[in-house]
């Protein structure tokens, strides 16, 4: 496993961050989280076109650039790192992840070009009414006349960005099988509902089907270890997004301690809030090895590496919410109000803390995973 | 020499010459310091070969594939070595270095106090100046090897109108003196492995100084400093197969050098043993313990990982990031876990100790040896200011210490 980045993911790097925080600073953040679509075309347009962001993960022959999950994870901490709001998990990630996982060579060249270069958008419906990422939880179910038409018919929920991408990739049970199905956004019989969500930089949807027309992906047989293997390098992404939130939060909180004052001192100057400030610094670097690990093992296809996903993920989803928490106390009351900024991240912190399972489902599916 | 092949051919022929696995341990350890490959970085005049430490990792290959004995590197000593090397005089490396490469002198550490702890710059034993030297009064604490000790490393105060860290001065004790005593301090956890060290005008002839007069705090920063360090040097020649009267000499030296670490294992919390005893106790199947097991687990490797990042930087040349003042308080945080997971795992069981307590007693001794581990070699609290000071930046707590010695608050 490697514990550094080479000089070119440095650069990367760099220019991601350069790029989100003049794209997407707190202003823009709070106009686009108040609207319903949640994201500009014309950033998606420069992230996407641009500065080939949405092909990152893609194989060259469907038009990527058939990079890794550390890559990825750069652009997700970077990301993270301002709340950038566009559907770049949803479909540059789940979606993406998904038919590379799943996909036939006749998905591949039918989907992956339009995701690489942001000419399509995709959400993955894998959540039931439950709110399990569980495979063996679904009940949503698909059809076929026996010509290759399928319907699908089912209901899922917290779709990220359901309602406003172009195609949605929906896991439905075919018999004893799950299978994957596209379903296009002007299919008939399919309903489409955005959520009011907590966190307001993350939009979800309700999706309904009702005899709805899709086109089953991934081939024939069972999906479940394809769709398992597309959450987890999910889950290291949106660990990737978590830790970079996480020192934005640290930094800010730092920053404040070094500047309020109190009882004729800086309240960095007491040691409660250095302690404070101490532990957070572990937290975050400890949640960034993890995750830096997990991405590594992943990108060098190790046999530790679906483990690490769920170790990752546990890490950086306590590490976040705890964060948080510990910034507004750091801010005190101003804090807590809605004109200070750290509430956008507190909220960040706490959807992608129960996403794709929360932590204590992550733990025990660590367990499992590593045989205990 | 410049060679890496030629280095290792010298060391080779040395060997073939001179290396004898029954030779009496000081007699060859006598050679070896007198050929200088026993300590290869150091400079010509002093015993060693003036190598860069690439090179000198070339020699101690050699050394250990040809199974041959180093020289005492364990423990205190190597404090003191280190130390003299900087900044003695000539005439007290002389005197000194020789017989600590050797073996033939223990030493040990004379810092901590019972009123100076984490503020070790406080120390209040105090030398006086007499005629022909210096009275020592005072008493050290938490002091290893002590009790085997020939000679101590003593910071000690010599000037109370200095501020603190001014009035401190560095001393070579001979322990072995009326006004010395040591005491064997009994630990929480039935281990004794350190000593308390009482003076009553003990004496220290001049000449015995280490550095100059109120240099006290600058030269024991060089040995603090190297004993951070120590953990990679606690090992020796592994005797395991090799036959030679000398490994069993050897193999005493170790005994008594490591004695007083048989528990730290315990004190990091044995995050080894959680699933193997989870396992055989049945308690795998709780799911509130395989939640706890996990959270240690990934604490752990998190750390680890965390060690690795910062020394593939420090490989790198990179500037070091955060990572690396970490380690301390990481290893308290996981130490803590681990223990309240053993606990978890081990039920009323935890309520024995001893032989017939769980794992032959290690259990017990984890959670006894435990609140060890965030305090010793830095508080927990004195690595989190450290690292909200020097790592965040932040403003320093205001002080109360400022001044002549003499006015400060103490215990």
């Amino acid at each position: 496993m490697q514990f550094t980045f080479t000089e070119e993911q440095e650069q990367f790097r760099d220019m991601v961050r350069r790029f989100a925080l003049e794209q997407s600073p707190a202003s823009t953040v709070r106009r686009l989280m108040a609207t319903d679509e949640g994201f500009e075309p014309a950033l998606w347009e420069q992230l996407s076109r641009q500065l080939g962001l949405t092909a990152l993960r893609i194989p060259e022959p469907y038009g990527g650039s058939g990079f890794s999950a550390v890559e990825l994870g750069i652009v997700m901490e970077e990301f993270g790192r301002t709340l950038l709001c566009a559907p770049y998990f949803s479909s540059a990630v789940l979606s993406t992840e998904v038919i590379l996982a799943a996909g036939t060579e006749t998905d591949r060249s039918a989907l992956l070009p339009g995701l690489a270069d942001g000419s399509r958008r995709a959400a993955f419906a894998f959540t039931e009414v439950s709110g399990s990422r569980a495979v063996d939880e679904i009940d949503t179910r698909a059809t076929t006349d026996g010509n290759g038409r399928w319907q699908v018919s089912g209901s899922k929920r917290f779709v990220i960005d359901g309602h406003t991408a172009d195609c949605l990739i929906v896991t439905a049970r075919a018999d004893d099988d799950v299978g994957l199905f596209l379903v296009e956004d002007d299919a008939g019989g399919l309903l489409r509902r955005p959520l009011v969500t907590m966190d307001a930089t993350r939009k979800l949807a309700d999706v309904d089907f009702d005899g709805t027309p899709a086109i089953r992906i991934g081939g024939p047989g069972d999906c479940r270890e394809q769709i398992e293997a597309a959450l987890d390098a999910a889950s290291v992404a949106l660990a990737g997004e978590m830790i970079g939130g996480a020192q934005t939060l640290l930094d800010s909180a730092v920053a404040y301690a070094k500047m309020r004052v109190q009882f004729g001192r800086t309240i960095g100057s007491f040691q409660a809030i250095k302690h404070k400030c101490a532990d957070m610094l572990l937290d975050v670097e400890s949640a960034r090895s993890a995750v830096y690990a997990a991405a590594g093992a992943a990108a060098g296809n190790h046999p530790e590496a679906p483990a690490l996903a769920c170790l990752a993920k546990a890490a950086a989803s306590e590490a976040y919410v705890r964060t948080a928490a510990e910034t507004i106390q750091i801010h005190g009351g101003i804090g807590f109000t809605w004109e200070n900024d750290t509430h956008l991240w507190f909220k960040r912190a706490k959807s992608s803390e129960v996403l794709l399972g929360d932590p204590t489902w992550h733990r025990e599916k660590l367990m499992q995973r590593w045989g205990y | 020499m410049n060679d890496p092949e030629d280095l290792r051919q010298s060391v080779t022929d040395w060997l073939e010459e001179n290396w004898d696995p029954d030779a009496k341990l000081v007699e060859w350890r006598s050679k070896l310091v007198d050929s200088g490959w026993g300590m290869p970085t150091w400079p010509e005049r002093w015993y060693g070969r003036g190598l860069s430490g690439e090179q000198a990792a070339a020699v101690l290959d050699v050394f250990a594939e040809a199974g041959a004995v180093g020289v005492a590197s364990g423990g205190p000593g190597r404090l003191a070595a280190v130390t003299i090397l900087e900044h003695g005089t000539d005439a007290q490396k002389e005197k000194y270095l020789r017989r600590i490469l050797t073996g033939e002198d223990l030493w040990c550490q004379l810092f901590s106090e019972p009123g100076s702890g984490s503020d070790l710059a406080g120390a209040t034993t105090r030398a006086d100046r007499i005629d022909d030297g210096w009275r020592i009064n005072g008493q050290k604490v938490w002091n290893t090897s002590a009790h085997h000790a020939r000679y101590g490393l003593l910071v000690a105060r010599t000037d109370w109108d200095l501020p603190k860290h001014q009035g401190l001065s560095y001393f070579l004790l001979d322990m072995d003196q009326e006004g010395v005593n040591v005491k064997q301090l009994k630990q929480m956890n039935g281990h004794a492995s350190f000593n308390e060290v009482f003076f009553t005008d003990a004496f220290i002839p001049h000449g015995e100084m280490l550095g100059q007069e109120g240099d006290g705090w600058k030269v024991a920063m060089t040995t603090l400093a190297n004993e951070r360090r120590m953990a990679d040097v606690l090992r020796n020649a592994s005797s395991g197969e090799r036959r030679g009267s000398i490994y069993e000499e050897v193999r005493r030296e170790n005994e008594v050098l490591m004695a007083p670490y048989t528990w730290y294992p315990q004190r990091a919390g044995r995050v080894d043993l959680l699933v193997k005893r989870a396992q055989e106790t049945g308690r795998i199947q709780d799911p509130v313990v395989r939640q706890e097991i996990a959270k240690v687990l990934i604490m752990a490797r998190s750390a680890e990982w965390t060690a690795k990042r910062a020394r593939a930087a420090q490989q790198q040349g990179r500037p070091q990031g955060p990572e690396g003042s970490l380690g301390k308080l990481a290893a308290s945080n996981v130490a803590r876990a681990a223990a309240q997971a053993h606990t978890l795992i081990t039920g009323a069981d935890a309520l024995l100790s001893g032989e017939q307590s769980a794992e032959n007693g290690i259990i017990a001794e984890i959670l006894v040896s435990v609140p060890a581990i965030s305090i010793a070699g830095g508080t927990d609290e004195i690595q989190r200011n450290i690292i909200a000071e020097r790592v965040l930046g932040m403003e320093k707590e205001p002080r109360f210490d400022q001044g002549p010695f003499r006015d400060v608050r103490r215990n």
